[in-house]
């Protein structure tokens, strides 16, 4: 039976046995001990004495189990087992290894609980305890949610030391020297008198011991690497064209390939003619897929020609064909039937808005495509009984069980090669390309084949961030917000990701739904958060920052419209409503960082203010814009944000600073509109984003206050769309309440 | 059908409508510039030719007239270009994708003019990078004119 199968039922049995409130089952098999997947492939030789560190005579390997899109995730897993193991991280190999359950992401459930990242409660703490044990039972490697550094801070650390004291334990065994008196530095056991050996050396000997699991994490005054700037792993090989992505990847006797599937994801491919394509140069086979079609040709231009010269008739798969319907569904669901969640609810909504002048906005987010540069590929080589995949992904464990599935070939046999990836922002959340690359390799039995989109393909085939509405009702007295009724509907991207990758669906409310509002840390007296579940039914998935994208569009622009009408300063009120301490003190860093007098800065000028709390990260962001006769210019983004401890401030500024301009660059000018299930926009013409020229200097400051360490990648991304939306309001009376920008004013 | 790519000569039997992307590619395997957008709307594809900066996705192989230089050709990780150096001291890239086009815009745009402005530096480059790392575009290539300069 496949994995996937045993999941599904482990994950129904923890299910079960939570809503009857023992966790019996999952104390088990969270307790048992985890199988060092590196074990089972080791030469003579060769010492794994993690899951992360794998030594032979010829050199030393570090495991970064965490996908790397682009965030620079490769480079600060082989920092933090460099710490402690006393390595250059640039003189060893790194390897994201094969997947395995023993790479199990802790944190990246924890977010999906109906708890805000500010309850400090007992219940909350125990629940994200639940989440990452629920996490490793089903063995989810997964790189999401922003949860590589929480997930791995540790983990790795004592990964690192664990190694270095087994190396230690070893060389102490050799010498007669006991391993308190040995040191290591650069991958060498030290001797008191001078003398030394390198770990490579005793790679043998220490894959003979148990390992030494007793250690202590050494303090922070201690780190030489951690806190510090970095130098990235993958700079020098990034910056000279060397990177080898997927995309270029080259094997011996390798074809190329390129897929056309349905627009209308998951519907059926009906009739086709290939005649033209067929007799075209360098065409191969043609391959049919389940959902579309495939060409295996001589090269890649070849491939795309001959498969955009097939012409095919698509079966229409059951949900709205074109957006207008969408945002009809949208609008009839803020009913009761489709209430999913009102996670918060303080005071009294309807009795303060009684008697009183009821402020009301509607709000709009658009589909948005993920479109990371490098468009979806993978090179497959299917043989007898086993299937080797080298794709760029953040989910290699459920692409080799959905692979097995497809082919028959056992789990086991199904091998999932990492690659560096030129960006993803929750693309490779996804699989469809993969298993199309596999379903035309097996057209051709024994050769590699790697299968590459067409960008045009790349943006029909994406799982877009969902469109949503948002209704807002408030009042306010005396200068000071009295109650905020925020109503958002959309459909449920758990349901829909999770269908696709396990069969099934989640149980409860989707916090995903109101993730960015819900949770946010403010005494407003009368505050109310609602979910409202559109029945949709368009695939749809993550987008860097999930739910927060569009919600925290929301709600930082409906605070400030309220506050605005309250004749209050914005950051004030903020700073006066907010009831958590480390936001508060992200609140102040913004002010001072841009010198906060109001959202008047001069003529034709404006400030706006947004804050947003995603993923545990307290964000404030501060936009200067300017109205020019060629239309609105972002002058200045100032960030301030606390997620803990800094581990590289390079790469810290730069996360935040791409999060931010990613975010102001989608509202700006990014939409998808679907027509008969296609969008409209295909390609980059039609999906601009922004480039150099409209590129603001962004100013950041990182706190250092909250207790716990969180990661960068994505909390940036929520407060930029409000932030300018409030910003174009001070500079112009504008409020613009649908996104993108574009369709409402001009950018120079 | 002759070509010179990085002072190699080749002599190659492809259709003359093939972009240069796919025949730098996948026919000569030298993997620098980049599939982005195949319709000159991103730059993560471009490479010199005679010294200016072009979309090879639009640029069909049967036009080419002059010699073609790659990221490879413009500097490797052992002999660095000056743009490279400046990329490198900045930590520029992110997913690095787009990076190898940024570098040969830049590249000639600084052949062209030894100490472009701001404007200058808008106006010449237009490549789309998605990580949006374009604050540190901006810097890598003031550094490196300082460099180019320096050295001139
Ligand atoms: S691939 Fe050539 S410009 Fe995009
Ligand atoms: S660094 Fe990722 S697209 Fe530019």
């Amino acid at each position: 039976m496949g994995k996937l199968a045993t999941i599904t039922r482990r994950t129904l049995l923890v299910g079960s046995a939570a809503v009857a409130g023992g966790v019996v089952f999952g104390v088990y098999k969270a307790k048992a001990p985890i199988k060092n997947p590196l074990l089972d492939s080791l030469q003579p030789g060769e010492a794994a004495i993690t899951p992360y560190v794998k030594i032979d005579a010829s050199g030393i390997t570090l495991i970064t189990p965490r996908a790397d899109k682009g965030q620079g995730s490769y480079s600060l897993q082989a920092h933090l087992l460099a710490e402690e193991l006393d390595v250059d991280p640039h003189g060893v190999n790194l390897s994201p290894g094969m997947p395995d359950p023993a790479y199990y992401n802790a944190k990246v459930m924890s977010e999906g609980l109906p708890f805000a990242a500010t309850d400090d409660s007992k219940l909350a703490r125990s629940a994200r305890d639940m989440g990452g044990t629920m996490a490793k039972m089903m063995g989810m490697q997964m790189t999401g949610g922003s949860s590589t550094v929480p997930d791995s801070y540790e983990k790795l650390r004592h990964a690192g030391a664990v190694a270095r004291e087994t190396l230690k334990q070893a060389a102490a065994q050799r010498s007669g020297i006991s391993r308190s008196e040995l040191n290591t530095k650069n991958g060498r056991v030290l001797f008191p008198d001078g003398n030394s050996i390198a770990y490579t050396e005793l790679a043998a000997a220490a894959a003979q011991l148990d390992p030494v699991r007793d250690v202590a994490l050494r303090d922070q005054s201690e780190w030489r690497l951690l806190g510090k700037n970095m130098l990235r792993t993958d700079i020098v090989a990034k910056s000279t064209g060397t990177e080898i992505y997927g995309i270029d990847l080259v094997m011996q006797n390798m074809l190329y390939a390129s897929v056309r599937s349905n627009p209308g994801l998951g519907g059926k491919r009906l009739n086709y003619d290939a005649g033209r394509a067929r007799a075209m140069r360098g065409v191969k086979k043609i391959v049919e897929t389940r959902h579309g079609i495939g060409v295996i040709a001589d090269n890649t231009w070849r491939a795309f020609r001959a498969v955009n010269a097939i012409d095919v008739d698509w079966g229409k798969p059951d949900y709205p064909a074109s957006s207008k319907e969408t945002w009809d569904v949208l609008a009839n669901s803020f009913v009761d039937e489709h209430r999913n969640s009102r996670l918060k609810d303080l005071g009294d909504v309807e009795q303060a808005q009684k008697d009183s002048k009821v402020i009301e906005a509607e709000y709009r987010v658009p589909y948005l495509a993920h479109a990371p540069l490098e468009p979806m590929n993978a090179v497959v080589l299917v043989g007898d009984e086993r299937l080797d995949i080298w794709t760029g992904t953040q989910i290699p464990g459920f692409i080799q069980d959905h692979a097995a599935k497809l082919t028959g070939i056992n789990n086991d046999n199904v091998f999932v090669h990492v690659q560096p990836m030129g960006g993803s922002f929750g693309h490779r959340l996804e699989f469809s390309y993969a298993m199309q690359a596999i379903e035309v390799a097996m057209g051709v039995k024994g050769t590699p084949v790697k299968m590459t989109w067409t960008r045009e393909e790349d943006m029909a085939q994406d799982f877009p961030r969902p469109a949503q509405i948002a209704r807002g009702k408030g009042t306010v007295q005396a200068g000071q917000l009295e109650s905020v009724d925020l109503a958002i509907a959309c459909d449920s991207i758990s349901v829909s990701w999770f269908g696709r990758l396990m069969g099934m669906g989640v149980p409860g409310p989707d916090l995903l739904i109101v993730a960015g509002a819900w949770d946010q840390p403010f005494d407003i007296p009368n505050y109310r958060v609602s979910g409202y579940r559109a029945p949709v039914n368009r695939p749809i998935s993550s987008w860097r920052s999930v739910g927060a994208s569009g919600n925290g569009f929301f709600h930082a622009s409906f605070l400030d419209e309220l506050m605005h009408a309250a004749g209050a300063d914005p950051l004030q009120e903020l700073i006066r409503l907010c009831n958590h301490d480390v936001s508060r003190k992200v609140l102040q860093a913004v002010g001072d960082l841009c010198n906060w007098q109001g959202t008047q800065i001069g003529k034709n000028r404006g400030r706006g203010i947004a804050y947003t709390l995603s993923f545990g990260v307290p964000v404030a962001e501060v936009i200067d814009v300017t109205n020019t006769p060629s239309g609105i210019r972002i002058d200045k983004v100032y960030v301030a944000l606390d997620v803990g401890k800094i581990i590289d401030p390079v790469n810290f500024e730069a996360q935040v600073s791409g999060g931010a301009l990613f975010g102001l660059a989608h509202a700006m000018n990014c939409e998808l509109t679907y027509e008969n299930y296609q969008p409209q926009q295909t390609n980059y013409h039609t999906y601009q984003g922004m480039r150099l020229h409209q590129a603001p200097e962004v100013m950041i400051r990182g706190l250092e206050n909250a207790e716990q360490i969180r990661g960068v990648g994505e909390p940036g991304v929520p407060p930029a769309a409000p932030a300018l939306a409030n910003a174009i309001f001070a500079a112009t009376g504008q409020r613009i309440r649908e996104l993108p920008m574009s369709r409402h004013i001009r950018f120079a | 059908m002759k070509l010179k790519v990085n002072n190699v000569d080749y002599d190659l039997d492809v259709e003359a409508e093939m972009p240069l992307l796919w025949v730098l590619r996948d026919e000569l395997d030298i993997k620098g510039p980049k599939y982005g957008c195949g319709i000159a709307q991103c730059g993560a594809c471009t490479v010199h030719i005679d010294g200016q900066a072009v979309r090879s996705c639009s640029y069909p192989v049967g036009a080419v007239q002059g010699a073609v230089t790659t990221i490879e050709g413009l500097g490797t990780p052992d002999a660095l270009h000056a743009v490279q150096e400046a990329w490198i001291e900045h930590q520029v890239a992110q997913c690095g994708y787009c990076q190898p086009g940024q570098i040969m815009a830049a590249a000639a745009l600084l052949a062209q003019q030894v100490a472009p402005s701001d404007d200058d530096i808008d106006n010449a480059i237009s490549n789309l990078c998605r990580c949006a790392t374009y604050p540190r575009i901006r810097a890598a290539i003031k550094t490196a004119a300082a460099k180019l300069q320096g050295a001139a």
